[in-house]
């Protein structure tokens, strides 16, 4: 592969080439019930082609590889096309490394059979409990191993291995039909996905549960989030933001994010990084071949760091800090978050809610948005909380908030840090890729929550 | 090479389905109101569905060199897959539904480089300060689905897109505009957008204050697809209603919403995205009414679905990607007209909320039809009148209360996207609260 990508890359006229060919292997189950409606498997092969040339960028990405020279010089004509004003990369060493999978229990080995007899299980577990009317569980792995080159002379090899559980319950009554969900992932750790007996268990009594449970009024509260809530919350609410590409071409937003600029209290540190090892968005090169990092955000308060690739690295004049990532080959990359964090504090969960009259511990994830200005996201599970205790559950709850002044309201940081590895994250088109997020038990005062 | 498949499936299975797809997209990228990007992203693929010994196998590669290695995964699968209610259709007759224009072949990436850049400069020239992004993508696709019953059919659709979105940032305030136009046809004139784009500039850049508690809200064609879509074709999907996981279980020929409300699909609607002589199993398309004067008449069957309800495929058997099997969803949305000028609404209203986009929408227990979402873009109305902008507002409804309670429906359809086309409706009450300034 290496002399096919790299003799491809040579003699076009182009300030800069990279060549990725991705082979990719994805098992998928998914039941309703205890109907299996989906058991499949799928593999890919695929590359693409992005060159920057006269001030503009070409993109070529297919499935047919064997006109590798001919797919560089499409991608180099499209970039000359556009003539554009002239585009800087900050400068990366070119690297050349084979990166194995991360994979201590490789899912590829687990027979599907074995896959399947653990999901059946927890489709019993959520079915044998009273109430429950149906269930769904979703689960796949994938591994992708791409190749990357650039005529820089960069050339990796690497290779992930992801997984992917979701369990949900509904409930019934009459046209009421409440449904609890959890979703998990890990990188290549099937072990993982074995241990869910009580998470199914769990999933089924709280949708059964909801069925009686009221509804919150709207307005605002005072809102403690647990760990994975609160890394959704920090992704939303500042990662995206932390994104130099929704910064670095607009004048005003550069005004708004300048390093330095204080986002909250001094008890708040907030990072980013692929180098941090074992999660779901732990990597050792981004797909521009840059080597990963671990990114401070926020420390003690003040913006001091963002994600880059290098072309939004060289026209900020700051530092490459290895995010940019693509889905799959059909996409250029693009700057993404990895694992995302609020650093651990030293309050106690006691410490939190004791002084709390009235508010809403709100746990668990079921969504996330943001427009850069406005974020929301919504609590699998929550509570009302009154003169210091956690009381009765309540009906989903969506918690939203001003990118710019919500984090200066979270005025207590834990010492419990967790990471949540369910999901994926969306942005431009590309969806789920997968990140991880967390934090602490934190408290945010006058959240606005959505309600009846 | 799809009879290759078939053939060799068949050496191991009792039936065999091979889908194949192959399409060539063509986007222009607009960032920073100026071409940044241009891309050709050529995909093809092969899924086969098998079934043997009763039970049913899937598979799918993007490697069309290995067909041994697929038809040896579906097999494997097939040990361990559900059983098969699966009736393959046979040879049969299908709708002509017009979905190419060999114009779009034609257009070149300077021809839309040249529309992108046009739009962002009309609509900068009235509004200097909005940073846009725009994008103008063609796309040609090619569908074939091949059976061992015989059905053995191919099309070719044309598909373009043109979308525009602005910001304006004053202070920490912003303000997101966007719009976006879709055709089977080649769009040659993208105004309609920029005109779009304008008025809700006009309407937004006044930043009103909140309106909170039980008010009327009126849902321009976006708030509708934001509030009620995934709610409403989860909810018609005939496997969630044979499951009983739908709130429509049970309640066919129920009145639903209110008497004015239609709603039907229609993948024979000429060159919209959702459209194609046949569904992704290779039944033929067709009208299909759901919603008729507020009764629930129908839900959505893939062949699967239907073979264990005991009911026929309705032609709605949709594969949103090449690895996945088909489900059961809807193609072609389409809501049905009423009377009421958008104008006329917002005369009706004393204190309430236009809705244009939500933010997070889709993220509350869209099985029970509820809804809570920020509105992204939605503007106050006090006595008649567009008084400018709400912010930090949340909205939250059910939609089958909403959809009961209706006040008007517009007259005026809209396209959101190639795959649903509504009215403006007029809700009576919904819940809004808001952050106090």
């Amino acid at each position: 592969m290496r002399d096919q990508i790299t003799e491809a890359l040579k003699g076009h006229s182009a300030q800069y080439i990279e060549i990725r060919v991705e082979e990719s292997e994805t098992t998928n189950l998914r039941y309703r019930g205890r109907d299996l409606e989906e058991l499949g498997r799928s593999s890919g092969l695929g590359g693409n082609v992005r060159a920057l040339a006269g001030g503009g960028w070409g993109f070529a990405s297919f499935n047919d590889l064997s006109q590798l020279r001919e797919r560089v010089a499409a991608a180099v004509s499209h970039a000359r096309r556009v003539g554009g004003e002239h585009i800087s990369l900050a400068p990366v060493e070119p690297q050349v490394a084979m990166v194995p999978a991360y994979a201590p229990r490789d899912p590829r080995l687990v027979p599907l059979a074995h896959k399947k007899g653990i999901l059946d299980q927890y489709v019993e577990t959520m079915l044998g409990i009273p109430g429950v009317n149906s269930c769904w569980v979703s689960y796949s792995d994938g591994s992708r191993k791409v190749y990357f080159a650039s005529s820089e002379g960069a050339y990796i090899e690497q290779e992930r291995v992801d997984i992917n559980i979701s369990l949900s319950a509904m409930a019934r009554d009459g046209g009421d039909v409440q449904q609890s969900t959890e979703s998990h992932g890990a990188l290549g750790d099937f072990s993982f996905v074995e241990g869910l007996h009580g998470m199914a268990e769990g999933v089924g009594r709280k949708a059964v549960a909801l069925l009686s449970a009221p509804k919150v009024k709207g307005g605002e509260y005072t809102v403690i989030l647990d760990p994975v809530l609160a890394g959704v919350f920090i992704h939303e609410a500042f990662g995206h933001l932390s994104e130099a590409d929704h910064v670095y071409s607009d004048e005003r937003m550069r005004e708004l994010m300048p390093l330095g600029r204080r986002f909250g209290g001094a008890h708040l540190n907030v990072v980013d990084g692929a180098a941090i090892p074992g999660l779901r968005g732990s990597y050792a090169y981004d797909d521009e071949g840059t080597p990963a990092t671990r990114t401070s955000l926020i420390r003690e308060g003040v913006l001091v760091g963002r994600l880059h690739s290098r072309e939004t690295a060289a026209s900020m004049g700051e530092g490459p800090t290895g995010n940019a990532r693509a889905i799959s080959y059909s996409f250029p990359p693009i700057v993404r978050m990895t694992n995302t964090l609020i650093e651990p504090g030293s309050a106690t969960f006691q410490d939190m809610i004791a002084g709390v009259k009235k508010g809403v511990y709100a746990c668990n994830w079921y969504g996330g948005m943001t427009s850069m200005e406005m974020f929301t996201f919504s609590a699998g599970e929550a509570y009302m909380i009154r003169n210091g205790k956690v009381e009765e559950l309540l009906r989903p709850v969506m918690l939203s908030g001003f990118v710019f002044s919500t984090l200066a309201n979270l005025d207590i940081v834990g010492n419990d840090l967790d990471m949540n590895q369910g999901g994926g994250c969306g942005k431009g088109g590309q969806s789920p890729l997968p990140v991880s997020n967390g934090s602490p038990h934190v408290r945010i005062q006058g959240c606005l929550v959505g309600g009846a | 090479m799809l009879y290759e498949v078939l053939e060799r499936a068949l050496k191991v299975a009792q039936q065999a389905e091979v889908y194949y797809n192959s399409s060539v997209e063509t986007p222009a990228h607009f960032e920073a109101n100026a071409l940044k990007r241009l891309e050709t992203t050529e995909s093809q693929g092969i899924a086969l569905r098998i079934v043997r010994d009763g039970r049913i196998g899937f598979a799918s590669t993007t490697n069309l060199n290995d067909i041994p290695g697929l038809v040896a995964k579906a097999v494997e699968v097939s040990a361990f897959g559900a059983p098969s209610h699966l009736e393959l259709p046979g040879k049969t007759e299908y709708p002509e539904v017009p979905i190419f224009d060999p114009e779009v072949e034609r257009v070149s990436s300077d021809d839309m480089a040249q529309l992108g850049q046009t739009l962002i400069d009309t609509l900068r020239s009235r509004h200097p300060d909005a940073q846009c992004e725009a994008t103008v993508s063609k796309t040609i696709s090619t569908t074939a689905i091949l059976n061992s019953r015989g059905c053995n059919l191919s099309y070719t659709q044309s598909f373009f897109e043109v979308s525009l979105e602005g910001t304006v940032i004053q202070g920490e305030d912003m303000l997101f505009v966007y719009d976006t136009l879709h055709s089977g046809r080649v769009i040659r004139d993208a105004r309609e957008l920029v005109r779009s784009l304008d008025r809700q500039l006009e309407m937004g850049r006044n930043v009103a204050p909140p309106v909170t508690g039980r008010v009327p809200v009126i849902l321009t064609p976006r708030g509708v697809a934001g509030a009620m879509l995934w709610s409403l074709t989860s909810a018609l999907n005939g496997r969630a209603v044979f499951q009983g996981t739908s709130p429509l279980t049970g309640r066919l020929g129920e009145r639903i919403a209110d008497e004015g409300f239609s709603l039907w699909d229609d993948p024979t609607t000429p060159f919209a995205q959702g459209s194609a002589m046949a569904d992704d199993e290779g039944v033929p398309s067709r009208r299909l009414p759901l919603i008729q004067q507020g009764i629930a008449v129908n839900f959505l069957y893939d062949l699967q679905t239907a073979g264990q309800a005991g009911k026929s495929s309705t032609g709605s058997g949709t594969r949103w990607s090449l690895g996945m099997a088909p489900i059961p969803s809807s193609s072609v949305m389409i809501v049905g007209p009423g009377k009421t000028s958008c104008e006329d609404m917002v005369k009706d209203i004393k204190k309430g909320i236009i809705v244009e986009a939500m933010l997070g929408a889709g993220q509350s227990n869209i099985l029970a039809g509820d809804f809570s979402a920020n509105v992204l873009l939605g503007y106050r109305i006090e006595n008649g009148e567009i008084t400018g902008r709400v912010k930090d507002t949340v909205v939250s409804g059910n939609i089958y209360e909403m959809l009961k309670d209706l006040a008007a429906i517009g007259k005026d359809s809209h396209w959101v996207g190639g795959r649903l086309s509504t009215p403006h409706l007029y809700c009576k009450q919904l819940s809004s609260s808001a952050k106090e300034a």
